[in-house]
């Protein structure tokens, strides 16, 4: 349902994604890793149109991303998007958050999203805070929250853009939970982390970026543990060293 | 003594008070409309626009306001517009204090971490709604303060009014004083008028500023 093809971005002089071809098949998790300055978040970013792209094509169901073109907002309320830092809306309760795209974007009658959002929230485990503001949460209660507001836009995909990155260690596992549990009903899932763990047991397909290049792809199991490419394997020996 | 004369006074001042009020407040409006016009324009991300507004807001600093008000009030006739004084000095004030308006807007709009605009859009939002949605909503409380000293000194400039005949506190005083020879008297009793205004006003600036560095 997400096909990039030969795409290619520059931030001025700094070539990030030199030639970027994938796939996200409907109801797959495909984990993005690979070293921090990579080009792994810009490869969201761009599918979701919130960064321009120089070369190549990006279509989600057939229809071409285009920033600035007539169906960007449209492909948004399809394709949502989950952030490192939140982005919550301070000045918004948790609830508000939720039902805010469902009411405001996509004029659903507010009873509905509110009742939605109240099942999404009991879903990710926050059925207590709807009225509490995001500066009362930790930081893996916002990021649940954050992931009920993509949810309630009920989209075909979501983007994790290093959803766990920002977190205190012990809170990453309850963020991973949520994930796991959208994947396992079937949600078609982007995941840009570091967390390798969660990308061998939830991953159907890991891409390892470096360079702004797809330097290996294939099933979970086998990039991870039987990575073929050089690049790949010194990657994987860093990351997974034990302490 | 000055309180028999404070009584006589006391009345004819609160005419003048009256149009103070007027024009201070009818100038806060148009000011900040168009304050909020030449913020959003700036902030647009369509480079013609965001030049103009730029633009305007450089030569309307540049001008005096009392000239401004000069200029509306004396030069708009002869264009075939003419306006009574206290329309001419609300047009002018609020104009001249579009500008601090617009920067002040700017500023907190400005302020907003980009990730909210990432999230709006993210979301599916158009400009506008992510505007009204996500980025005033949170600039309003980190333009209140600002927005207050502005008040006040609105509302001291408002006096400006007086140079194209508009009989407002400050030039009422003044016709007051100069027929009874009573300066101390009349331009106490101005002066604190004055300050009964502004000071709520200050302290309330004062409340605000104190509450914003609270939520921060």
């Amino acid at each position: 349902m997400i096909e990039l093809s030969g795409v290619h971005k520059s931030f001025g002089h700094n070539h990030v994604l030199r030639g970027i071809d994938a796939q996200v098949a409907k109801g797959e998790v495909v984990c993005i890793i690979g070293p921090s300055g990579s080009g792994k978040s810009t490869i969201l970013r761009c599918v979701n149109g919130l960064e321009s792209y120089d070369r190549g094509d990006i279509r989600v169901d057939g229809v071409r991303v285009d920033q600035s073109g007539p169906d960007i907002k449209a492909i948004r309320t399809r394709v949502s998007m989950v952030f490192q830092r939140f982005n919550l809306f301070p000045h918004r309760t948790v609830l508000e958050n939720v039902i805010e795209g469902p009411v405001f974007v996509k004029r659903e009658p507010r009873a509905t999203a509110i009742a939605h959002g109240r099942d999404l929230l009991a879903r990710v485990g926050l059925a207590d805070k709807e009225g509490a503001h995001p500066a009362q949460l930790s930081g893996g209660q916002m990021q649940r929250v954050a992931i009920a507001r993509a949810l309630a836009m009920q989209p075909q995909a979501i983007l994790f853009d290093e959803p766990t990155s920002a977190l205190d260690p012990e809170l990453v596992g309850e963020v991973l939970a949520v994930m796991r549990s959208l994947a396992e009903d079937g949600m078609t899932m982007a995941v840009v982390t570091h967390e390798m763990g969660f990308a061998r047991e939830v991953a159907d397909r890991v891409l390892f970026i470096d360079g702004g290049v797809i330097v290996e792809q294939g099933p979970a199991m086998q990039v991870l543990t039987e990575p073929q490419n050089e690049r790949t394997q010194d990657f994987l020996r860093r990351v997974l060293r034990p302490i | 003594m000055f309180w028999t004369d404070a009584r006589t006074f006391m009345p004819i001042l609160l005419e003048g008070l009256r149009l103070t009020i007027i024009v201070t407040a009818g100038s806060l409006v148009l000011s900040t409309l168009l304050g909020l016009v030449w913020a959003l324009l700036r902030v647009s991300g369509i480079k013609p626009l965001a030049w103009l507004a730029k633009s305007i807001v450089n030569v309307i600093r540049g001008i005096p306001i009392l000239v401004l008000l000069f200029y509306i009030y004396f030069v708009m006739p002869e264009l075939g517009i003419t306006l009574s004084g206290v329309q001419a000095g609300i047009i002018g004030l609020g104009i001249a204090y579009s500008a601090y308006q617009a920067e002040n807007f700017r500023a907190g709009i400005e302020a907003i971490d980009h990730g909210q605009i990432e999230a709006a859009q993210s979301l599916g939002m158009g400009w506008g709604m992510m505007m009204r949605r996500v980025v005033l909503p949170q600039a309003v409380r980190i333009v209140l303060p600002p927005y207050g000293n502005t008040m006040v000194m609105m509302l001291k400039d408002s006096s400006q009014a007086s140079t194209i005949t508009v009989a407002e506190l400050t030039l009422k005083g003044q016709m007051l004083a100069a027929s009874t020879f009573k300066n101390s008297t009349v331009f106490t009793l101005v002066a604190l008028l004055y300050l009964m205004m502004s000071v709520p006003l200050i302290l309330l600036v004062g409340w605000l500023e104190r509450r914003t560095k609270r939520k921060q």
